[in-house]
């Protein structure tokens, strides 16, 4: 137990000695979540939109006073008819503009329609998909409440869309998982990996493992110090997560650790399993970085959904351990369930964890004859 | 004298080709003992398997008077071990770097420390005490590198070509360090592909292919083989093995 200690203080050292593996560990989950919650944020706000009302009567103002009002839009210009609309766009500031036919309150209350055009900068498709949502939903939502219900049209049909467990449709509701799941991988797993190929690569693992020390203290040694820090920021996002961007966590706090837990052995063990295969840290960074990193952000469903996906792709993010996770984190933390809905996941990240395990041992037994 | 390493027919495979082939030889306690031969005769596959790095494929081998199938633990409790690359650790002072190898090895911190201020006033490294080995000069690491693996006087050294890659002067200097260990009783098992060094030791053992062709005395050596210094001894070996 003392050479255990002994042997952790070692690694501590090494760790608070790097200023590059403290950057890594400290500022990194910080920088990330605050860069994907706050700066690359796809949510809507203040949008300056430009309105063209060719009929000028109660509803073509209303409808325009309740999309300034929605807080999504801000009021632009007022176009009158004849101007180039192109011309408004080139400027760049106006990202929609909204063209009100003439008689407009007339024919929706004659016909029960009435022609409403959205026109968007679609050089930022996204954007422009979002915001002629927005604006047809607010569109829609005001003339049925408003104007249909006194004309007492016959059989309509109202779809109400409620956007379940993330009303505000905030992306920081799918970052803060995502980060989380990222984070862990890339401290648990990249760093673990590098640390134990880096002895090799020093020749100090050799005089490890000719001292007493056991081959599993060495690697229990190595990866304790990444164990801890790893669930320290598994504890730091969360809490950045709730207290800065206000993500709700429904489900139970302690079970969401737990889970938390066992992602950070999943990724440990297949740091331990990396180290195993690369012979310097050079290898050991290259191997994490391509086969973690990159499928973690691309393929485990972060950043593009993947329903998405070509086929192939599609079964290849089966194997991708955060996939899971962020299904799990998702389903606590919003939905509020408990093991009840998410056992399929944990068992597979068990599964995993085994499987690296068990290659890790194979490939050190070969190694060691 | 007692013998510290005994080795019978150890044989080492890797797939078909044969790293060791039939190693038989015995060192005894306090001895300088050079195990030579060009890279790839394998003479790093046997430190190893001695070492408990590796396992061979059959034979026997005691070390410190452990088998080193069954007391694999023991064994390693009694010796040290310094590689080819120093295998310090750079980020660490050098009083860091002894404290953790006498803990990995059970040393108490009052031995520690009392052992700790001789070597370092022995080397003349007092000052040294608290600077990082990555900005020490080779010499010096490579000095504290031994010192440090023998610092829980275990009963054999292994020393995996330990003056690569340094001068002449350096590596004479070295060696001084290694003839003090050994006067202490510490034996001294030594792989080199320099010729020079090979003078140095008490016995020197000559590997080729896998085969230990000679062992004996340098002086013997040079007398059988007709030779002035261990180079032609080596090279008259190598000539008639192929």
């Amino acid at each position: 137990m003392k050479q255990f200690i002994g042997f952790l203080k070692k690694e501590f050292l090494h760790i608070f000695r790097d200023p590059r593996t403290m950057m890594i560990i400290f500022l990194l989950p910080i920088v990330q979540l605050l860069l994907f919650g706050k700066v690359i944020n796809t949510d809507i706000q203040n949008s300056r939109i430009a309105i063209l009302d060719q009929s000028h009567d109660n509803t073509t103002r209303e409808i325009t006073s309740k999309l300034v009002s929605s807080g999504y839009f801000v009021l632009g210009d007022e176009l009158m008819p004849g101007d180039d609309v192109e011309d408004v766009f080139r400027k760049g500031k106006v990202k929609m503009v909204v063209t009100f036919g003439p008689e407009f309150e007339k024919s929706l209350e004659r016909d029960g329609k009435a022609d409403v055009q959205l026109l968007a900068d679609a050089s930022d498709p996204n954007t422009a998909r979002i915001l002629t949502n927005y604006a047809s939903g607010i569109i829609n939502d005001y003339v049925k409440k408003e104007k249909l219900q006194n004309l007492q049209l016959p059989n309509q049909i109202n779809t109400e869309v409620r956007m379940l467990y993330n009303e505000g449709l905030k992306s920081v509701y799918m970052f803060v998982p995502g980060i989380m799941a990222m984070i862990l991988m890339l401290i648990s797993a990249m760093m673990t990996s590098i640390s134990i190929s880096k002895e090799k690569e020093l020749g100090t693992m050799e005089v490890l493992l000719a001292s007493p020390l056991k081959p599993i203290q060495i690697v229990l040694g190595k990866v304790t110090p990444y164990l801890l820090l790893s669930f320290i920021n598994a504890l730091t996002i969360i809490l950045i997560g709730v207290f800065i961007f206000g993500v709700p966590i429904k489900g139970s706090f302690v079970f969401l650790m737990a889970e938390s837990f066992l992602f950070i052995m999943m990724a440990l063990s297949l740091g331990i399993l990396i180290s195993t295969v690369a012979p310097n840290q050079m290898v050991a960074m290259f191997i994490s970085v391509l086969a973690l990193m990159l499928p973690t952000i691309l393929l485990s469903g972060f950043m593009f959904p993947i329903e998405n996906m070509p086929l192939p792709l599609r079964i290849l993010s089966h194997a991708m351990p955060p996939r899971w996770f962020i299904v799990i984190i998702k389903n606590i933390m919003l939905k509020g369930t408990g093991i009840l809905f998410v056992w399929k996941e944990t068992l597979i990240l068990m599964f995993m964890t085994f499987v690296f395990i068990a290659l890790s041992i194979k490939n050190f037994k070969i190694r060691l004859e | 004298m007692e013998k510290v390493i005994e080795v019978r027919n150890l044989v080492k495979k890797f797939g078909s080709f044969v790293a060791n082939d039939h190693l038989n030889f015995d060192v005894y306690q306090g001895e300088i003992f050079g195990f030579l031969g060009a890279n790839g005769a394998g003479k790093t596959t046997a430190m190893k398997i001695l070492c408990g790095l590796s396992s061979p494929t059959s034979g026997e081998a005691k070390v410190a008077s452990f088998d080193i199938y069954k007391e694999t633990e023991k064994v390693k409790r009694n010796i040290g071990y310094m590689s080819q690359k120093f295998s310090l650790y750079e980020d660490l002072t050098v009083a860091e770097n002894i404290r953790f190898f006498s803990g990995v090895y059970g040393i108490s911190p009052a031995d520690r420390k009392e052992k700790q201020d001789k070597l370092l006033k022995d080397l003349g490294l007092e000052s040294a005490r608290d600077s990082l080995i990555g900005s020490l000069p080779l010499g010096w690491k490579q000095k504290l590198a031994f010192s440090v693996a023998i610092f829980h006087d275990p009963k054999i050294v292994f020393l995996d070509e330990p003056t690569g890659g340094v001068d002449p002067i350096t590596r004479r200097k070295f060696w001084d360090l290694i003839y003090e260990a050994s006067d202490r009783g510490i034996t001294v098992f030594v792989t080199t592909h320099y010729m020079d060094e090979a003078e140095y030791c008490n016995r020197v053992s000559i590997m080729n292919a896998g085969r230990i062709e000679a062992l004996d005395t340098p002086e013997n050596l040079k007398k059988q083989y007709s030779a002035k210094n261990m180079d032609e001894v080596f090279l008259k070996i190598a000539r008639n093995v192929d």
